[in-house]
């Protein structure tokens, strides 16, 4: 008797790796998403569903985590992002954001111990504003941080004390900052005081020349690069008593040509945001996938998910399995080229 | 039984009234042949204190429309006008006060130039003609985006249209073009880049309330749209109002845009007013 279930249980073992399998050959056939992002939502209704306590519904949740992740590498997908905690949720009750703080702690020391990240060669990144969190998960964080940043197969990015506009304000602070470090510097050059009255003879040169008679010689590369301007090349004008420089690409501005400098230094743009997001470390999700069947977004990769397809299945995370993600990447598949042609665009 | 996303419209047939000119949207019948007629009162399914504020909508659609039926994208972007007038009129009756439309989007510069030019003269011409109308439905018409681009003469009429509205209160509608949710986030921190570097702020001084003030969709009463609707089946929000649709709920509906009439309508309303909102907190 016991020697027949256990051969059904082998049995049935055997056929869902088969079919699992089969899942995924079909799948590659196609292009694979390199990033798939999760909303891991509905851990608190499985929890009432199977009469558990909450804090056992979050655990289940991470196992699930674990399975998809799991396929998700086996699939081939390089970054996966998930929802651990958003800033909106510290406003819960005090009890169960203590014990959500507490099982992210306890969960970093288990993947840290085990083997499972060094099975995929994962990079593990906390993306949020960590400053929010306790000292104790902030630490566990930053350690788990490192102790990966050796691992370059498949990235694990987790959003936690985390929202899209957390997010770009944080973006928004460092582009202004940035562009007020940059007009300071030009206004500080062009006020420094004048040595010897001759620029200094590098063509090409690393530093900055001093102001001589209204004049700032600079090598244009070297100006270009730390600027980011788009400035026209003055004629050359005179130089270390009045000869011309002939020949040379050093590029020698006005003083209005300075001011004006100033103004428009530097506009401002889209890729200067971009590269203050917490998210610049990965590409933007290919897909994003909603457990629960809420479709809804909830400050989640606002900026990131523009031309990402969304899927919603009606499971709860602890539930959700690989047809959930099979469904939603092969919806990626099915809208491949159209959505390459936007990104190209945008 | 797995479902892609939640929820969709199973309407894949075209609208009756396609069929039948003198009957209204959704085949309930009206007093005369335009669908804008009578004042529509709110089907018994809905519950007037769950209504959204604002609801945004991409209208997606035309030219596969159009296509079906062997028709140029031209006549797709004309029977999408003739749906937008009809929603228009159902948000104002129904006690909708916002209503965002995604018209133009900054990608969509790089269709045909004859698509482009056209869609930027039927702008211009839809807006003049129904000054009227939005003075009869009290609409007050607001456009958002980059305007730059737009040709000269659309800009004016625009301009007009917006100062002889500006008094209607009955509902607003917000028509994006040129518009995109990245552009509009980038103008307002080069808003608040301006202010800095003036003075007037300081970095630190740098908040969410800050970034939500310099969005073009200020000029909204109530900003945050509480549902988008997509037709076309498409689930994705392609770069639209991308800051502002944090919470708003989702609904994706298979209809074309020209086939979006009253009955798809009310579906997205009953589909919303079903939902629970927690912006992250919990229910009880």
């Amino acid at each position: 008797m016991e020697k027949q279930s256990s051969t059904r249980v082998l049995l049935f073992s055997s056929l869902r790796d088969f079919m699992r399998r089969s899942i995924f050959c079909i799948l590659m056939a196609g292009p694979i998403p390199n990033h798939i992002a999760f909303i891991m939502d509905g851990n608190r209704r499985f929890a009432k569903k199977r009469h558990m306590v909450v804090g056992d519904g979050h655990k289940a949740g991470f196992e699930s985590l674990i399975t998809i992740l799991n396929y998700c590498y086996q699939l081939g997908v390089k970054y996966v992002t998930v929802y651990a905690f958003s800033i909106e949720n510290f406003k819960r009750k005090p009890e169960e954001v203590q014990q959500l703080m507490d099982l992210m702690v306890d969960k970093i020391d288990e993947l840290l111990e085990g083997s499972f990240l060094s099975k995929y060669g994962i990079r593990l990144y906390f993306i949020g504003n960590l400053g929010l969190l306790g000292e104790r998960v902030r630490l566990a964080a930053e350690k788990a941080m490192k102790a990966t940043a050796g691992n370059s197969r498949a990235v694990l990015l987790i959003c936690v004390a985390y929202t899209s506009y957390d997010e770009i304000v944080h973006a928004v602070e460092e582009s202004c900052r940035e562009k007020l470090n940059c007009t300071e510097q030009i206004t500080e050059s062009f006020n420094s005081p004048t040595e010897n009255g001759h620029c200094l003879d590098e063509y090409g040169g690393k530093k900055l020349t001093q102001k001589e008679n209204g004049y700032m010689s600079h090598s244009l590369e070297e100006f270009r690069e730390s600027h980011s301007c788009e400035i026209e090349e003055a004629t050359s004008l005179v130089c270390n008593g009045g000869t011309e420089r002939s020949g040379d690409a050093r590029l020698i501005l006005r003083t209005s040509d300075i001011t004006e400098d100033r103004e428009k230094c530097p506009v401002i743009k889209l890729v200067d945001i971009e590269r203050h997001m917490y998210m610049a470390v990965a590409p933007d999700p290919d897909i994003l996938i909603r457990s629960s069947g809420e479709t809804r977004l909830s400050n989640f990769l606002l900026w990131q998910t523009t031309f990402s397809p969304l899927s919603s299945p009606a499971v709860l995370w602890p539930e959700i399995g690989l047809w959930q993600l099979a469904w939603a990447v092969l919806g990626y598949q099915r809208n491949y080229s159209y959505i390459q042609k936007k990104r190209k665009q945008a | 039984m797995l479902r892609l996303s939640l929820p969709i419209s199973t309407r894949l047939s075209p609208s009756p009234r396609e069929k039948q000119d003198d009957a209204s949207p959704g085949g309930l019948p009206y007093a005369h042949s335009s669908p804008l007629a009578g004042k529509p009162r709110l089907p018994s399914l809905l519950l007037p204190g769950l209504m959204p504020r604002h609801v945004a909508v991409i209208m997606d659609g035309n030219a596969r429309w159009a296509l079906r039926r062997g028709l140029p994208p031209s006549a797709g972007h004309e029977a999408g006008v003739r749906s937008l007038r009809h929603l228009l009129h159902l948000c104002s009756h129904w006690g909708i006060p916002v209503l965002t439309v995604f018209a133009f989007s900054s990608d969509n510069w790089y269709r045909p130039k004859a698509e482009v030019d056209f869609l930027m003269s039927l702008f211009e011409r839809v807006i003049r003609t129904e000054l009227d109308n939005f003075a009869r439905d009290g609409v007050k018409i607001c456009v958002i985006g980059d305007s730059s681009k737009l040709p000269s003469s659309l800009q004016k009429a625009i301009a007009y249209a917006e100062e002889s509205t500006i008094r209607n209160s009955r509902v607003q509608l917000i028509v994006a073009i040129s518009y995109s949710g990245k552009y509009d986030i980038v103008q307002s921190c080069r808003s608040i880049a301006q202010k800095v570097k003036d003075g007037v702020l300081q970095v630190e001084d740098i908040d969410e309330k800050l970034v939500e003030q310099e969005l073009e969709t200020s000029c909204s009463k109530y900003p945050y749209p509480d549902l988008l609707i997509r037709t076309s089946g498409e689930l994705r929000v392609s770069n639209f109002l991308l800051w502002q649709l944090a919470y708003a709920e989702l609904f994706f509906a298979q209809a074309l845009w020209p086939d979006f009439g009253e009955a798809e309508l009310v579906e997205a309303l009953v589909s919303y007013q079903q939902r629970h909102r927690r912006y992250g907190t919990r229910s009880s």
